[in-house]
C-alpha cells in the first residue's frame, strides 16, 4: 500500500522544520504527524517520512526503533498501555494487566482478533500517584484504575465513546 | 537543628487559584511581573549577570535530580558572541515515582515559561525549546496553547515588552524513551536522533544544541526562577532547608491513603510527609521509602527517624533527594519483587550505547528473576553485587549507575529477605 501525506500535514511538517535550524530535528514531529495519519510507522511509512524530508531511510527507520510510543507495525484501534512500574506494581498494576488480559482473551503485547484492542505492559508513565492506571492510544490517561473501571472503560471504547480528560485535583487545593 | 516549618506553608509555585493556567488569570495574580522587572528596571537590575547573581545566590538546587545549583550552572555559559544560544527545558519527567512538572504544565504553565525567559535573558538565549515526555500528550497540548497565549500578549517575540530583548519559544515532544531525560541525550533527540548520551566534555555550556552554548534545565527548577525574581533570593534561601533551600514539588505514591504531589519547604522529615499524605494504607505498618526516584537508595523504616528531605539529611542515612518522588511501602511489600521490578525498568530504559550498562543491566534484571522465582542461591547475591562494581562510574551516562545502586542498597539493606528466598542450601557434590 502506498502512503501520502495529505496537503494539512505537509504543512504542519513545514510549520515544523521552521521551529529548527536545520531538517533533522524534525524527525520526531514528523513520525508523529504520519503515526496520527496512518495509525503506525510501518517501514513503508518511514520510507514516506525520510523521503518528505529528504533524510536517509536508514536515519528515520533508526529513530523510529528507538523511541517505544512509535508503533513499528499495525495495532488494534485502541492500545491500551498498562503501567506495572514500581508505584503501579504496588498498587495492583499487574493485577489489571491480568484481568485484562482474560477479559480481552489475550497476552500482553497482542491484539484482539478483531483488531479493536492492542494490550501491552509499559514502563513509568509518571502517574505514580495515581496507581494503577493505563494510557489509551498515545493519549487519555486514565487513573486509579479498578477491575470494575477497566471493565468500564473497555465497553466505553468498544461503544466508540470519547475519553474524557481525568483533572485530579492537588491534594492542598480546596478552591479549583 | 531547627526543624522545618511546613505547617504554615502556603504553596507559592502551585497555589490554590481557579483557573491560574489562563494566561489573564497569571497576570492579574502578578503575572510577568518578575520578567518585565528584568527586562525594563535598569536601576534594580543593571543587566543580565545581575539576574544570574541574584538566581545563583537563591541557590535553586536543580530539582531534576542532580541538585546542581542552578544559576552557577548559567554562570559556565561562555561570553556571547552573535551566534545561537540555546535553553532547553527539561520536561522528559520518567523516573519512576516522579510526577511533578505535569502539575506544573496542568496547573500553572505561564510560571514556568516566565522562569524560563528571564532564565534566557539572563544567559543572553533567543531560542527556547522545551522538551516533554511524548506520554504527557494532554500536558504538550497545553504547553502549546499557553506558549501561544503568552506570544500573543507579547511575554514571547520579538521586543518583548518594549525592550530590546527577542526569544522563540517551541514545545518539543518526546516519543518514549526514559533515557532522553539525561540532559546531553535530551539534545541528541531534540536533534532528532536516537537518544544516545554524549561524552562530557565537552559540557552543553560549550556545545550543545547543534554545537552551540545551551543550558539545560529542568522544568520545577526554572519556575522557581519567576518566584525568586519577584521576591529575592534570601526569601527563597530562608524557606526550609538550608543547604537544599526552597519549595519542593513532593511526589507522593505507593501504599499511602492520600497520594499526589504536595508542595512545602524542603527538609519536612520524611515520616512527616506520609502523615501528609493520609499516612499508610489500611493501618499498615511502614516497612520502606524510596525517597526521590526508583535510582535513589531504598530506606528501612527504622532508618528514618528524625531525617528530613534535603540532601545532607538523607546523606547520613546513605540515601539522596533526586526528584522528591517519594515511593512509599507497608509491611506487606515483597521487597524481592520490587528489586526485580526496579531492575527490570533499567534494563528496558538502557540505550544500549555503553557495555557495562547493555549488559550489566540485563544479567541484573535475569539473576533477580531466577532469585524471585525461587531458584536462586546466596552467591547469586554477591555476584549481583559484583555485577553493581563493574556498571558504576564505567558508562558515558549515570543510566548504569541509576541500574546499580537500587540493587547494591536494597540487598544489603534488605540481605535476610533475599537470602530467605533463595534456595535453602546448594546441592552436595557427588
Amino acid at each position: 500500500m502506498a502512503y501520502e501525506f495529505t496537503k494539512e500535514d505537509l504543512q504542519e511538517i513545514e510549520k515544523i522544520k521552521a521551529k529548527y535550524p536545520e531538517v533533522m530535528p524534525a524527525t520526531l514531529p514528523a513520525l508523529w504527524v504520519a503515526q496520527r495519519r496512518f495509525g503506525h510507522v510501518e517501514p513503508e511509512v518511514q520510507r514516506l517520512v525520510a523521503q518528505t524530508l529528504g533524510l536517509p531511510e536508514a536515519h528515520v527507520h533508526g529513530v523510529a526503533n528507538f523511541y517505544t510510543q512509535y508503533y513499528k507495525e499495525k495495532k488494534g484501534k485502541y492500545v491500551l498501555d498498562v503501567c506495572t512500574c514500581l508505584s503501579c506494581q504496588l498498587c495492583g498494576g499487574y493485577d489489571i494487566l491480568h484481568h485484562l488480559e482474560d477479559k480481552l482473551g489475550i497476552k500482553a503485547g497482542e491484539t484482539t482478533k478483531d483488531g479493536t484492542f492492542t494490550l501491552n505492559q509499559v514502563e513509568c508513565l509518571g502517574a505514580c500517584g495515581y496507581a494503577p492506571m493505563l494510557q489509551v492510544t498515545n493519549d487519555k490517561y486514565v487513573n486509579h484504575l479498578t477491575k470494575e473501571k477497566a471493565d468500564e472503560l473497555v465497553e466505553k471504547l468498544k461503544n466508540g465513546e470519547e475519553l474524557e480528560y481525568e483533572q485530579i485535583k492537588m491534594p492542598q487545593h480546596k478552591n479549583i | 537543628m531547627s526543624t522545618v516549618d511546613w505547617k504554615n506553608y502556603t504553596p507559592v509555585l502551585l497555589p490554590d487559584i481557579k483557573d491560574l493556567h489562563k494566561i489573564d488569570v497569571y497576570t492579574k495574580n502578578g503575572g510577568y511581573k518578575a520578567l518585565k522587572s528584568v527586562l525594563t528596571d535598569k536601576k534594580k537590575w543593571e543587566g543580565p549577570k545581575a539576574v544570574i547573581d541574584e538566581v545563583k545566590s537563591a541557590n535553586i538546587r536543580g530539582r531534576g535530580g542532580a541538585g546542581f545549583n542552578a544559576g552557577l550552572k548559567w554562570s559556565f555559559m561562555p561570553p556571547a558572541d552573535g551566534g545561537p544560544r540555546y535553553l532547553a527545558c527539561n520536561g522528559d519527567e520518567s523516573e519512576p515515582g516522579t510526577f511533578k512538572d505535569r502539575k506544573i504544565f496542568e496547573y500553572n504553565p505561564h510560571v514556568f515559561i516566565e522562569g524560563a525567559l528571564i532564565a534566557a535573558y539572563a544567559m543572553e538565549i533567543t531560542t527556547i525549546y522545551v522538551y516533554i515526555r511524548g506520554e504527557y500528550k494532554t500536558y504538550i497540548d497545553m504547553m502549546e496553547k499557553a506558549v501561544s497565549d503568552a506570544y500573543d500578549k507579547g511575554f514571547i517575540g520579538k521586543n518583548i515588552l518594549g525592550s530590546d530583548y527577542s526569544v522563540d519559544f517551541y514545545v518539543h515532544s518526546g516519543a518514549g524513551a526514559y533515557i532522553c531525560g539525561e540532559e546531553t541525550s535530551m539534545l541528541e533527540s531534540l536533534e532528532g536522533k536516537r537518544g544516545y548520551p554524549r561524552v562530557k566534555p565537552p559540557f552543553p555550556a560549550q556545545k550543545g544544541l547543534w554545537g552551540r552554548p545551551t543550558t539545560i534545565n529542568n522544568i520545577e527548577t526554572l519556575s522557581h526562577v519567576t518566584g525568586v525574581i519577584n521576591k529575592g533570593a534570601e526569601w527563597f534561601s530562608s524557606i526550609g532547608a538550608k543547604n537544599h533551600p526552597g519549595p519542593v514539588l513532593y511526589g507522593i505514591s505507593g501504599h499511602v491513603n492520600n497520594p499526589g504531589v504536595y508542595e512545602l519547604p524542603s527538609g519536612v522529615p520524611v515520616l512527616d510527609l506520609i502523615e501528609i499524605a493520609g499516612g499508610m494504607r489500611n493501618g499498615k505498618k511502614l516497612k520502606a521509602v524510596i525517597p526521590g526516584g526508583s535510582s535513589t537508595p531504598i530506606l528501612r523504616a527504622d532508618q528514618l527517624d528524625g531525617i528530613t528531605m534535603d540532601s545532607d539529611s538523607l546523606r547520613t542515612v546513605g540515601s539522596m533527594l533526586g526528584t522528591a518522588g517519594i515511593v512509599v511501602m507497608d509491611e506487606d511489600t515483597d521487597i524481592v519483587d520490587v528489586l526485580w521490578r526496579i531492575a527490570h525498568f533499567y534494563h528496558h530504559e538502557s540505550c544500549g550505547q555503553c557495555t557495562p550498562c547493555r549488559e550489566g543491566t540485563g544479567w541484573l534484571e535475569k539473576i533477580l528473576l531466577k532469585i524471585k522465582n525461587g531458584d536462586g542461591e546466596v552467591r547469586d547475591l554477591d555476584l549481583l553485587l559484583d555485577l553493581t562494581t563493574q556498571m558504576e562510574g564505567r558508562t558515558i551516562c549515570a543510566l548504569a549507575d541509576a541500574a546499580a545502586w537500587p540493587v547494591r542498597f536494597t540487598i544489603n539493606r534488605f540481605r535476610d529477605e533475599f537470602e530467605a528466598r533463595c534456595k535453602k542450601k546448594a546441592h552436595a557434590v557427588a
